[in-house]
C-alpha cells in the first residue's frame, strides 16, 4: 500500500513553511512528529523540521544517521538529485503551474491562439478518419486502430 | 700632491661655482614653479595644532588656538559681485513735498517706505478658507509607473470597452492620449481616463514616434454651440449632438497611425493581440490574473 518510506537518507519536498519548494535530505528523526532534515544542495540549512510539511519523493540517498552535512552533500551529488528531480513530472508540472500564473496577458492570447490552431488540426484529422470510415463501411476495425493511435 | 690638491680645489672650486651659479637661475625656476604650484594646488593641511589631553579635551582653549592657527590672518570675505555692486547705491529714504495752504511752510519731508500701521497680536497671520486649494489647471498629474508610452492598454469603459489600445503620452489635464491604431482596432486617436484603464505589461517601442503638437486637451474637447440670442424652444436643436469627423482628425491619425503600424509589425502576433478584445469567463478572477 505505502511505498515510501521515511528513511535515512529519503529526499522529502518542502511543501510549506519559509522553505516551500524545496528539496531535502532526511539525515535524523527525532520523535514521532520531527525529522533532522538538511539540504546542501538546496539552500536548507541542518534543522528540525516536522513531517507534516514534508511530502516524500522516490529519490533515496545513502548516508548513515546523523552523517554531517559533507556527507550528505556528497552522496547528492553523487546521485544527481537535482537533475533527477528536475527530469520527474512532479517537478515539471510545479514549473507548469508556475509558469500559467505568471502568464501576462499577451501571453494567454497566445496560448489561446496556438491551442485554437492545435485543436483545428486534430478536429480536422478527426473528420478526416470520420469520413473514411463513414465511406469504407468494410472497415470499421482499421479505423478505430488508428484512432487508438491518433489518441 | 699638496699642488695637485690645491689645484684640485679651484678646478673643482671653478665649475662648482659655475653649478650654482647655473642652479640659481634653474633653481629659481623650479622654486618659481613648484611656488607656483603650490599655489594651484592645495596646500598640504597641518596635522591638528591641539593636542589631545583625553577624548574630547584638547589643550588649548578657543581662544589660544585662534591665535595659534593665525586666523587673525585668515579672514576672507566672499568676493564682491556685481549685484552687490550695484546695490550700493542705496535709494532715497526721503523725498521733500510741496505742501498748500499759507502759514505752512511751503513743503514737508516725508518717508517714502513708512512704518507699518498695525501689527497684529499673532504671528503667523490667519490661513485662508481656500489655502491649499488650487484651481484644476495647477493640479498636480500623477501618472502609473505601469504606464510608459508605448504600453498597450485595456480600455474599460466607454463606447471601446474591452479594447486593447496603445498609449501614446500624458495630455496636460492628466489624461492619456491614445490610439488604436485605427485601422487595428477601429480606435482613434482619443483621450482615455487613467483610472478607467488596465496597463498590461506589453510595451510597444515607441521611441522614435513624433506626435504632433496640436494633440492637446482644445483639441479633443467636445465643442458646444450657445448663442443666447434664442429663447428657449430652439435651444434644444441648434447643439450639436453629432460627431462630425473633420479632415484635420484624419491626416492627424495617418501621420501617427503610420508610425505605430510599422513598430507593431515586428513584433509577431502582436496585430492580432490589439485586434482581440478582453472579456472575462468562468473560473478567470481578475484580482489573480497577471497583466
Amino acid at each position: 500500500v505505502f511505498k515510501r518510506f521515511v528513511e535515512i537518507g529519503r529526499v522529502a519536498f518542502i511543501s510549506f513553511g519559509p522553505h516551500a519548494g524545496k528539496l531535502v535530505a532526511i539525515v535524523d528523526v527525532i520523535d514521532q512528529n520531527r525529522a533532522l532534515v538538511d539540504g546542501p544542495c538546496s539552500g536548507v540549512r541542518r534543522q528540525a523540521m516536522p513531517f507534516k510539511c514534508m511530502q516524500l519523493t522516490d529519490f533515496v540517498l545513502k548516508f548513515p544517521h546523523s552523517a554531517r552535512q559533507k556527507c550528505v552533500r556528497l552522496a547528492w551529488e553523487k546521485e544527481n538529485i537535482n537533475e533527477k528531480w528536475a527530469a520527474t513530472r512532479w517537478a515539471k508540472k510545479i514549473e507548469a503551474r508556475e509558469k500559467k500564473a505568471k502568464m501576462t496577458d499577451f501571453d494567454r492570447y497566445k496560448v489561446m491562439k496556438a491551442k485554437k490552431m492545435r485543436n483545428r488540426i486534430i478536429k480536422h484529422e478527426m473528420k478526416k478518419l470520420q469520413k473514411m470510415s463513414s465511406k469504407k463501411g468494410k472497415k470499421p476495425e482499421k479505423s478505430e486502430k488508428v484512432k487508438k493511435a491518433q489518441k | 700632491g699638496e699642488k695637485a690638491a690645491s689645484e684640485k680645489k679651484p678646478a673643482e672650486k671653478a665649475p662648482s661655482k659655475k653649478k650654482p651659479a647655473e642652479k640659481k637661475p634653474a633653481e629659481q625656476k623650479t622654486s618659481q614653479k613648484e611656488g607656483g604650484e603650490k599655489k594651484k594646488k592645495v596646500r598640504k593641511h597641518h596635522a591638528s595644532r591641539n593636542p589631545v589631553l583625553a577624548r574630547g579635551i584638547g589643550r588649548y582653549s578657543r581662544s589660544a588656538m585662534y591665535a595659534r592657527k593665525a586666523l587673525y590672518k585668515r579672514k576672507y570675505t566672499a568676493p564682491e559681485t556685481k549685484i552687490e555692486k550695484k546695490k550700493k547705491e542705496k535709494p532715497r529714504a526721503t523725498i521733500t513735498k510741496p505742501v498748500g495752504g499759507d502759514k505752512n511752510g511751503g513743503s514737508r519731508v516725508v518717508k517714502i517706505r513708512k512704518m507699518p500701521r498695525y501689527y497684529p497680536t499673532e504671528d503667523v497671520p490667519r490661513k485662508l478658507l481656500s489655502h491649499g486649494k488650487k484651481p484644476f489647471c495647477q493640479h498636480k498629474r500623477r501618472l502609473r509607473a505601469s504606464i510608459t508610452p508605448g504600453t498597450v492598454l485595456i480600455l474599460l469603459t466607454g463606447r471601446h470597452r474591452g479594447k486593447r489600445v496603445v498609449f501614446l503620452k500624458q495630455l496636460a489635464t492628466g489624461l492619456l492620449l491614445v490610439t488604436g491604431p485605427l485601422v487595428i482596432n477601429r480606435v482613434p486617436l482619443r483621450r482615455a481616463h487613467q483610472k478607467f484603464v488596465i496597463a498590461t505589461s506589453t510595451k510597444v517601442d515607441i521611441s522614435g514616434v513624433k506626435i504632433p503638437k496640436h494633440l492637446t486637451d482644445a483639441y479633443f474637447k467636445k465643442k458646444k454651440l450657445r448663442k443666447p440670442k434664442h429663447q428657449e424652444g430652439e435651444i434644444f436643436d441648434t447643439e450639436k449632438e453629432k460627431y462630425e469627423l473633420t479632415e484635420q482628425r484624419k491626416s492627424d491619425q495617418k501621420a501617427v497611425d503610420s508610425q505605430i503600424l510599422a513598430r507593431i509589425k515586428q513584433v509577431p502576433q502582436l496585430r492580432g493581440y490589439l485586434r482581440s478584445t478582453f472579456c472575462l469567463s468562468n473560473g478567470v478572477y481578475p484580482h489573480k490574473l497577471v497583466f
